[in-house]
């Protein structure tokens, strides 16, 4: 008897190799996609009443970018060779060319966003400030100062172009993550092509509930008024996503109650005792239902500013959650039962190892920190103008 | 007229458009300076990573050359179940010894668990495979009091 182990397991089966670490790499990528997408609807789909987040969710969306490779990273050791996706690519592997779709968003996507929306700030700083900061504004400005009237309509241009080519980028960039848990065609909990787009839509749930906690979490800390149009309309968004994205789920698992697989009886096995808790009441009952529950009512009904509020944001929260518990269902779920479907494992989370619960945390946290720098060198506030719109 | 305006709006834009450029560029001269000489000649792989293996010590001498000296195991062997079963598979890397038997004399297998390593029984296997509960099979006895090694029969 292996101790966590039930019924039969083949012997590399016993040991998870995918850790908490790869549950955090799809949910970072997530909120990283899902935030970009909340930035577009104020500038492709012309949402005017979403602009006091434009930057905030840009901001957001290069915080957790900067720190999405970081999981993978930590968890398979030796950084330095990541390097060598780019410069031997292998073009037949999803991961490598994945290493690419990265980069692009990365900088022709999200850099070249942020710098076309900031740049009157950033020249204005330049000559404002002193010293080191003046130095980092001005390398920011590229060496152009011109911010005419002019220049900065060509820059409204180039950004709404920018933005169209971004957001099937940021599809990509989700997409890709479902691919590669869907395309792992031994699997029967992952292996189904409705997962990058299962993956797409609960990223771009958990993006934009992220935005709407941070920004109400701001205006809090700075004691600003809350644009309730802009919450009102960004719970809106939020709903309609997840009702998609819940329908997408469920037809996922109609679809698998009905063609009935012969790994279908372990799985279903799995979901009512191991997974019960992060599958059924975290997931589907806290994560889904609760928060679908919340914002359905705030369409059908008027509520008071404050009930409002206390609503998006326990509804936000639960999200974020939920989502969470998504990803950890398909990451370690995919790896709890045998191929043979005859046995279960467990997986133990280790604590302060390299792929433990503190590196866990502290992964989780860096993000916040990068978006606080980011916060304090690219200010998302822009007192009148913000809510001019 | 209208041409020259675009122009001059639009003249800070090339400038991240350089930066993109001058990052591209310095990733190929980097890149071509670190990859190594010849990759992909032969696969997607530097080919001088042959040469590097082909530098470690050998570890087998194959048991073709055990044979060579040890003629009456390899009959035994040859009588049995174990006929298809390297020599090395039991006795371990063993080209120092066959090199210079004198200076790297080998010692024995431990049967207690060498035996247990291939026969233990685990539904994992091929049904086929001979297979055995060896705690109850033998209760504790070693394996070569009833079989031997290089012919298993009893
Ligand atoms: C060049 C001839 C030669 C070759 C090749 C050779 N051996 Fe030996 N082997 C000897 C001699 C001679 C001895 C006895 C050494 C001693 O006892 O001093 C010996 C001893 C042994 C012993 C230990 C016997 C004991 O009673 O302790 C084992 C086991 C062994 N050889 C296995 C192998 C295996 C396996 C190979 C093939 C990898 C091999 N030998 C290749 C000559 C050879
Ligand atoms: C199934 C595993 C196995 C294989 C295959 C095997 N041996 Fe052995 N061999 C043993 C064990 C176990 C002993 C030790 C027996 C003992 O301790 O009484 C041994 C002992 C020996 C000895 C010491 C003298 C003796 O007969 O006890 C020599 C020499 C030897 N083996 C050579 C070889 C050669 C050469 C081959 C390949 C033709 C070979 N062995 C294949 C398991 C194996
Ligand atoms: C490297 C793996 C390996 C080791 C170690 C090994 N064997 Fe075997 N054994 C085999 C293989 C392979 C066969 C042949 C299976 C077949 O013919 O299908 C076999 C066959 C046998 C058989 C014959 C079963 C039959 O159906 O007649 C016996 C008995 C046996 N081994 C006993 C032992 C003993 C005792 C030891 C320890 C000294 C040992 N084996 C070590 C691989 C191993
Ligand atoms: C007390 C004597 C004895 C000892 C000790 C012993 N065996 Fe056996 N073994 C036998 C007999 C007798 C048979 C053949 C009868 C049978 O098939 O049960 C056999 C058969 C086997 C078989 C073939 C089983 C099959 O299904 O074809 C394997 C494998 C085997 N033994 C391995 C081992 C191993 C490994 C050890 C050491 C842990 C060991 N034996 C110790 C007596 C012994």
């Amino acid at each position: 008897m292996i101790p966590g182990v039930d019924g039969f397991m083949y012997p590399n089966e016993v040991e998870l190799q995918w850790s908490v670490l790869i549950v955090l790499y799809p949910y970072i990528t997530g909120l990283v996609a899902g935030a970009f997408i909340l930035a577009s609807l104020e500038r492709v789909f012309n949402v005017a009443a979403v602009r006091p987040t434009y930057r905030l969710a840009l901001l957001t969306a290069l915080a957790f970018l900067l720190v999405a490779p970081l999981p993978l990273q930590l968890h398979l050791g030796h950084p330095e060779r990541s390097l060598e996706m780019y410069l031997t690519p292998h073009t037949s592997s999803a991961m490598a060319m994945f290493g690419f779709v990265y980069l692009w968003y990365l900088t022709v996507v999200l850099l070249l966003e942020i710098w076309l929306e900031y740049r009157t700030e950033i020249v204005g700083l330049a000559q404002s400030t002193r010293g080191l900061k003046r130095w980092i504004y001005r390398a920011l400005t590229l060496g152009s100062y011109d911010v005419s009237p002019a220049a900065r309509r060509m820059d409204e241009k180039v950004g709404y172009a920018v933005t169209v080519i971004g957001v099937p980028s940021a599809f990509l960039l989700h997409g890709y993550v479902g691919f590669i848990f869907g395309s792992v065609k031994a699997n029967p909990w992952w292996s189904t092509p409705l997962m990058p787009v299962v993956f797409l839509f609960s990223a771009m749930v958990s993006g934009i509930a992220a935005v709407m906690v941070l920004y109400v979490v701001c205006m809090k800390l700075r004691k600003t008024a809350i644009d309730m149009r802009c919450l009102d309309t960004i719970a809106r968004y939020l709903f309609y996503t997840f009702v998609i994205d819940f329908t997408l789920e469920m037809l996922d698992l109609i679809h698998r109650t009905y063609e009935s697989d012969e790994s279908f009886r372990s799985l279903d096995f799995m979901v009512h005792t191991r997974l019960l808790f992060s599958h059924v009441i975290l997931q589907i009952f806290l994560g889904t239902l609760v928060p679908l529950f919340l914002l359905a009512a705030n369409q059908l009904w008027r509520y008071t500013e404050g009930t409002r509020k206390a609503m998006y944001m326990t509804a936000g929260a639960l999200t974020l959650v939920g989502i969470f518990a998504m990803r950890w269902n398909v990451v370690i779920g995919g790896q709890l039962f045998s191929k043979s479907f005859l046995g279960y494992t467990s997986y133990k989370m280790q604590l302060a190892s390299r792929e433990g619960l503190v590196a866990a945390v502290l992964l989780m946290i860096l993000p916040f920190v990068i978006f606080f720098v980011l916060v304090k060198l690219l200010p998302p506030w822009q007192g009148g103008k913000a809510h001019e719109a | 007229m209208v041409v020259r305006r675009l122009f001059r709006d639009s003249a800070h834009l090339v400038r991240p458009a350089l930066v993109l450029v001058a990052c591209m560029a310095l990733f190929l001269v980097v890149r071509s300076a670190i990859i190594p000489k010849a990759f992909g000649q032969y696969g997607h792989y530097r080919p001088g990573a042959l040469d590097l293996v082909r530098q470690h010590p050998i570890a087998f001498a194959g048991q073709d050359t055990c044979v060579m000296c040890h003629d009456d195991q390899a009959t035994v062997r040859a009588a049995g179940k174990h006929a298809h079963v390297a020599c090395e598979a039991c006795h371990g890397p063993l080209a120092q010894h066959a090199d210079d038997p004198a200076a790297h004399v080998p010692k024995l297998p431990d049967v207690a668990d060498l035996c247990r390593r291939c026969h233990e029984k685990d539904a994992a296997k091929p049904r086929n495979f001979p297979q055995v509960a060896t705690a109850e099979h033998s209760s504790g006895m070693a394996c070569n009091t009833c079989h031997q090694p290089h012919n298993p029969h009893l």
